[in-house]
């Protein structure tokens, strides 16, 4: 795959030509903050951002989706999204939950709502310019990524170094103005991923993320689960801002002529009272502490068996900052078992 | 849409089947017997469906007929939530929404081969215990000696009388019955399942035991099988959880780091042993 240098007006006169040929997301400034959204124009773009308010999982898993309409009493009928679309200044981390996100909905039986939105995706990543407050990728190993884009971009100064990581990366990189990237060039784009490896990590996990599953083995009955929860509100902010949690609930809706409608999936959380309520009204976790125990192991122990080791949390923070009691800092929580259990 | 996609099916997409026979069991529960409108239906006892009515929802149910019964299947409804309320105005006729079967979790039909069975059943409980009791029936010779302990809480509640009542009458089976709050007229043992245990006549340690019932049950039951030693190894469990999407994706049925739509919903006693949520 090639590598280029491309000057930052250059690339805004690349993008600016793809808003024009298709459906273009990036981050933009939303007061002084940062968010995806449909792009109309490069000058908009804001690839100097620190994190996103929303991870980008909502252009693969929108909050909600048709996933069929119905007649009543009779046939059901499959509904895909298949628009293709552009999302542009993906953050190594969230890059890294979407690898994630696609082995979870390819594996076991294949999700074709899911896959149909991600094979229709171009991804144009982008190395992270300025840590966020809360972000410890560099914990998670997530701070530079070496797969799942189309297309990997890194501000090296005044200029990008652009990468592509597939064939349809290949053919944008074909588009772009810009020489192939020189030695000097490379080895600044070195020191950014250097750089990021070890600095963005505003809150640093005292081991290996790799021992996270080992640790989570032996703390299931650990004081902490229930200390923390006393003071959650069970609101599920952590779920909606987490890129790696996916959990949905499916419901009908009727329309207005009382003949037909449509079968929807909308996001849902762990978090949340009456997320593992039967008939009966038996809730299976009832406790919030139940709760707030089974979304860590999720993300540093179940989750991890199925993708072979990886662990679902990729340092973004985003939960950090929505969490209104501030008890859900994964990283708080799992040095807090270090401490007590030890390593190894 | 991409080749990948479009040659994948839907896995949230049911198909159609028609009820070929509905009728009231009692005031709560609905017996329907189904037929898919593309014929095509093979389960293993324990499997489950996603049953669909248009407009209404989802709601996952245990197959109760056994596959050895060729015309359709079989599914009793209890009228308890939005999806089955629906199922509870269907007639003969209608068409209903069918995923399935679904779950990898079945009763060890090919394990229990040669073994004495006992099947304890709370309440609602018999009616996913029966598709394996009548596959053992119909394979009789397979299995060893079969023995069924039903606990239900009030006469009025009992679900397939008749049933019941013909495997009392057979000399291969040894049917107990108890009713937890009985009227004048039940003159049969009184109290819950748990208390039917001690009576059963085959050797308990070298059995296969198959439990499923209302979630509250089954510490009880396992805490009485404790007593007389038997090997976790061969007790099966037939758990119930939430379920949306039924094929490993939406999280509301995991049982710790365990999809019970996928790995259940019947589990061996002793693989939940690293699941404490699972009891």
């Amino acid at each position: 795959m090639s590598v280029k240098k491309i000057s930052k007006d250059d690339f805004a006169v690349f993008v600016d030509a793809l808003i024009g040929k298709t459906s273009v997301i990036g981050v933009q400034a939303k007061g002084d903050r940062f968010d995806f959204g449909p792009l109309e124009s490069a000058k908009d773009l804001r690839l100097d951002y620190d994190v996103t308010l929303q991870p980008p999982k909502k252009y693969f898993l929108p909050p909600t989706e048709v996933l069929m309409t119905f007649e009543m009493g009779g046939a059901y009928r499959s509904e895909h999204d298949d628009e293709p679309f552009v999302l542009l200044g993906i953050h190594p981390y969230d890059m890294a939950a979407i690898n994630q996100m696609d082995e979870l909905f390819q594996q076991d039986n294949y999700d074709t709502h899911y896959m149909t939105r991600r094979n229709n995706a171009t991804i144009i990543a982008c190395d992270v310019v300025k840590p966020s407050e809360n972000v410890f990728a560099s914990s998670m190993g997530t701070a530079v990524v070496r797969g799942g884009y189309d297309v990997l971009l890194t501000d090296v100064g005044g200029a990008y170094v652009v990468e592509s990581g597939t064939p349809k990366g290949e053919k944008l990189l074909a588009e772009m103005k810009g020489a192939v990237a020189d030695e000097a060039a490379l080895k600044s784009r070195d020191a950014v991923w250097s750089k990021n490896e070890k600095e963005l990590n505003r809150h640093e996990l005292k081991c290996d993320a790799a021992y996270l599953p080992r640790l989570l083995g032996k703390a299931y009955e650990h004081p902490v689960w229930e200390e923390r929860a006393r003071t959650c509100f069970a609101c599920g902010s952590c779920n909606q801002v987490c890129p790696t949690c996916y959990c949905f609930n499916v419901q009908d809706d009727v329309n207005w002529d009382l003949k037909t409608g449509k079968r929807e999936r909308a996001w849902d959380g762990c978090l949340l009272d009456g997320f593992t309520k039967v008939a009966g009204d038996h809730e299976f976790r009832s406790k919030r502490s139940d709760r707030f125990r089974h979304r860590l192991y999720r993300k540093a122990k179940y989750v991890p068996a199925k993708i072979g080791g990886q662990i679902a949390c990729v340092g973004c923070g985003r939960c950090v900052a929505a969490c209104l009691p501030d008890i859900a800092n994964p990283v708080s929580v799992y040095n807090r078992l270090i401490d007590d259990l030890g390593i190894g | 849409m991409c080749q990948c996609c479009t040659e994948k099916k839907d896995i949230y997409l049911p198909q159609l089947a028609t009820v070929v026979k509905a009728e009231a069991m009692n005031v709560t529960e609905r017996y329907l017997r189904l037929s898919m409108d593309d014929g095509q239906f093979d389960y293993v006892p324990g499997q489950f469906v996603e049953v669909s009515v248009a407009g209404i929802g989802e709601a996952p149910i245990t197959i109760t007929s056994s596959p050895t019964q060729k015309d359709g299947f079989e599914l009793v409804i209890r009228k308890i939530g939005n999806v089955t309320n629906a199922v509870h105005s269907l007639q003969q006729g209608a068409k209903i929404g069918i995923r399935g079967p679904l779950g990898d979790g079945m009763y060890p039909v090919e394990e229990a081969k040669g073994k004495n069975l006992v099947f304890i059943c709370g309440g609602i409980g018999l009616v996913p215990q029966r598709a394996f009791i009548n596959y053992v029936l119909d394979n009789r010779a397979d299995y060893g000696e079969v023995t069924i302990l039903q606990g239900t809480k009030c006469y009025d509640q009992r679900l397939f009388a008749s049933e019941i009542a013909a495997w009392e009458k057979r000399d291969d089976v040894d049917m107990l019955e108890t009713i937890d709050e009985p009227d004048d007229c039940w003159k049969g043992n009184v109290g819950v399942v748990t208390k039917l245990i001690p009576k059963i006549k085959s050797d308990l340690k070298s059995a296969v035991v198959l439990v499923c019932g209302p979630p509250v049950m089954y510490k009880f039951v396992l805490m009485s099988l404790e007593e007389y030693d038997v090997p976790h190894g061969h007790i099966f469990l037939n758990l119930e959880r939430k379920m949306k999407c039924g094929v490993g994706k939406c999280g509301h049925c995991q049982i710790n780091d365990t999809y019970c739509c996928m790995d259940g919903p019947v589990f061996r006693y002793s693989d939940l042993a690293t699941m404490p949520e699972a009891i």
